[in-house]
């Protein structure tokens, strides 16, 4: 019987040093590591070892980190976290528009990776007020299973945009700064990068919205961020 | 008032502005000259000749009449007739001589009165002459006159040329021969209407002739002038059209010369810029990296140095620490570098600065507590701008803690105001300030007010560079007062959205409370 392990991580990235030195810390706070070093190599890996996180590099040889996220996103709802040494350029939002969940730019400090990478893997506790159900607009969420609905159609998101999802439907009359939406869906306890906030609620508009030009679900509000839409009646 | 003055102005406007225009004004007056003093000239010698040529010839007429006369009135039989009867006789006589082709009217000042030609007035005979003749210091006097008729005839100019009978015995008779100048006017007006029409023909084809040779010789600086400013405007493939080896075609040649230095040097800037460019990308792929690995390493021991002996103990935290400050060092570094490289770019948001300069400034709460120091702030409700919050954030954050670091305990204020077009902040401590002269130094590269200070913050020396440049780059300001003793002020003022001109900022760089340093309450 395997020992009771904190969770798998596979490490995507080419630089074999960094790689056993993110193994090494990730062993040491008790996580499972394994580790792949080519960006074509990178699917194989993921099928066989089955993590609950990756870190993915942006820069890898035999095939590109942000394609790599696209076919890791296709497949599964896997929280990905981008290693980027570039920290204010177009390949952040490329990664997370395709499908990555956050970033932590090199270098780093390890505490603060550390922090990303439990926040991502936390099973979320539920507050017993949470009532079992939330409803906005057409939508259904059925807070324990994770699932959304409209209607009897499913509609599956990952665990990131759920928790997106629920943060704003929780509060359903309040407007929700990207900074503090950072805060409770991403865990930062300092100021970041409010891209993070924008490219996911587009990705999940463009889920559950019936016509993400004219959003219902998930209203932005002018100056501030972002609303929950009102329930339907029901 | 303004118009008219704008109205006056005009003309030497013109003037100014326009080659051809001063080229042909300056010619045409100087012909105009030329030809007024030409003309003038011609005028008046036309007519002295004239009147010399006629005063000769009725003096040459006068004499040969009056030596016939002078020899009637000698043969004059006193027995048949009075002296006057005489002289009328002679009067008649030469007057009929002087009819035949209007030569001359004819005047006898009689022992009587005046005997004159038929319809003549005496009064063609001016009084000049009248005393003149009475002298008889010489045979003949002239003089010019106008000829008056009795007879309806219409005045006209005339000489008269004065001599003087004798008769044995009575006296000296004047005979005054009126000589009209009819002719000669005619004669004196044909030359000045020639001369006028010559310059009403010849004042209008000079200005022609010099407006067309301005525009040719123009024409080469004009098309040189266009072809500066189409590359001025950023067209550097612009060239000059050059034929001919004379000066403006030298002119044409060196210009496009120049053009071509100058796009060749362009070039090479261009060239250079991209290869930094390159290079900075480069240089933060490959050093971060193996950066990190070391970072995460140096983590580990000093996360496990209670398990090591002091010595190695010490050192994983001198590791720790030094690699923290090469960090930021090394961030600093490729941040310059990328504004050198115009690479620069900012990422903009909105950005509510009351709440961005509150947080930056409740980070520092811990650095303000080891310096003994009180952070206090006077923020608005709200202070929306457009901005790129990371680079703001860095400014405010190194405002700060400079404000902390040099503030020697006392109290740090940080202000911010909004107005329609600009968000300032200010940062005002009672510390150290620096003098005059130092406030050049203080955004330069690696400069450091005092190098012995403790530095405990680890700062490169890059941090206030950095500042300016992140104002800048949004079309803001950056500025500083300080006075030796008396503490500093830096204010950064930011327009709504980066590239809004900025021509007031809503806080003043100089605090109102100049005077002693406060003391910590």
């Amino acid at each position: 019987m395997s020992p009771m392990t904190a969770g798998r991580i596979l490490v995507v990235d080419d630089d074999a040093a960094l790689a056993e030195m993110l193994q090494i810390v990730l062993e040491a706070s008790g996580f499972d590591a394994s580790w792949v070093g080519r960006g074509d190599e990178a699917l194989a890996e993921f099928r066989r070892s089955k993590p609950d996180l990756v870190l993915l590099d942006l820069m890898l040889p035999g095939r590109d980190g942000v394609d790599v996220c696209r076919d890791l996103r296709a497949e599964s709802d896997v929280p990905i976290v981008m290693l980027t040494a570039k920290s204010d350029t177009l390949d952040v939002v490329a990664g997370l528009e395709a499908g990555a969940d956050d970033y932590v730019a090199k270098p780093f400090k390890t505490q603060e990776l550390l922090a990303r990478v439990k926040t991502r893997l936390r099973r979320n506790a539920r507050p017993d007020e949470d009532p079992s159900t939330l409803r906005i607009g057409d939508i259904v969420i059925d807070v324990d299973a994770h699932t959304v609905h409209r209607g009897s159609e499913p509609i599956s998101l990952t665990p990131l945009e759920f928790e997106l999802l629920l943060a704003l439907a929780r509060k359903p009359r309040q407007a929700f700064t990207r900074e503090l939406l950072l805060q409770e869906v991403w865990g930062y306890r300092h100021p970041g990068d409010t891209r993070l906030v924008n490219v996911h609620v587009q990705r999940l508009r463009s889920k559950i919205e019936a016509d993400p030009e004219r959003p219902e679900i998930i209203v932005t509000v002018r100056g501030i961020g972002y609303r929950a839409g009102t329930p339907a009646a029901p | 008032m303004s118009r008219l003055r704008w109205l006056l102005g005009a003309p030497s406007r013109w003037w100014s502005r326009s080659l051809s225009i001063r080229v042909v004004t300056t010619s045409v007056t100087a012909a105009l000259v030329v030809f007024g003093v030409t003309g003038w000239l011609l005028v008046t010698d036309s007519s002295r000749g004239i009147l010399e040529a006629k005063t000769r010839q009725s003096v040459s007429e006068a004499s040969a009449v009056l030596t016939s006369m002078q020899s009637g009135l000698r043969d004059t039989d006193l027995r048949t007739s009075t002296v006057n009867e005489r002289l009328t006789e002679l009067a008649r006589d030469a007057a009929n001589r002087g009819n035949v082709g209007n030569q001359y009217e004819i005047v006898i000042s009689g022992p009587v009165s005046d005997i004159t030609s038929a319809g003549l007035s005496v009064t063609s005979v001016p009084e000049s002459i009248r005393e003149a003749v009475l002298t008889a210091s010489q045979d003949l006097y002239t003089t010019p006159t106008l000829i008056v008729f009795t007879d309806g005839r219409t005045s006209k100019p005339g000489l008269v040329v004065a001599g003087a009978l004798l008769a044995s015995g009575s006296g000296r008779y004047p005979v005054y021969f009126v000589f009209g100048m009819g002719q000669e006017q005619q004669t004196l007006a044909v030359v000045k209407q020639s001369a006028l029409v010559a310059a009403a023909v010849f004042v209008p084809l000079i200005t022609g002739i010099m407006y067309v040779i301005s525009l040719q010789a123009l024409r080469p600086i004009r098309a040189a002038r266009e072809a500066s400013e189409r590359i001025a405007a950023g067209n550097l493939d612009e060239r000059m059209t050059v034929s001919g080896t004379d000066d403006l075609a030298g002119l044409g040649r060196a210009m496009n010369h120049m053009a071509d230095e100058l796009g060749r040097k362009i070039q090479q800037l261009e060239n250079l810029s991209l290869v930094q460019r390159q290079f900075v990308s480069d240089v933060s792929h490959e050093l971060r990296t193996p950066l990190t690995t070391v970072r995460m390493a140096a983590d580990v021991l000093h996360d496990a140095r209670d398990d090591f002996d002091p010595v190695t103990a010490r050192a994983s935290e001198l590791l720790h620490r030094e690699l923290g400050r090469f960090e930021s060092l090394l961030t600093e570094l490729l941040e310059i570098s990328r504004f050198d490289a115009g690479a620069a770019e900012l990422q903009i948001d909105e950005v509510d600065m009351a709440e961005l300069v509150t947080t930056e400034v409740r980070a520092q709460d811990a650095l303000a507590d080891s310096y003994g120091t009180t952070l206090l702030l006077d923020v608005p409700a709200d202070a929306r701008i457009r901005a790129d919050p990371r680079r703001v954030r860095r400014i405010i954050s190194n405002l700060v803690s400079n404000a902390i670091e040099h503030g020697e305990g006392n109290d740090v204020l940080v202000r911010v105001k909004a107005d329609d077009d600009a968000v300032a902040v200010t940062v005002r401590d009672h510390g150290v300030g620096f003098s005059a002269a130092q406030a050049h130094q203080l955004f330069q590269r690696f400069w450091r007010a005092d190098p012995s200070r403790q530095r405990t913050v680890g700062g490169s020396g890059l941090g206030l560079s950095i500042a300016l440049e992140d104002a800048q780059l949004h079309g803001g300001w950056l500025n500083a007062w300080g006075r030796p003793g008396g503490g500093a002020q830096f204010r950064l003022t930011l327009p709504i959205a980066p590239g809004e001109p900025l021509s007031t900022s809503p806080l003043a760089a100089v605090p109102e409370d100049v005077g002693g340093p406060w003391q910590r309450s």
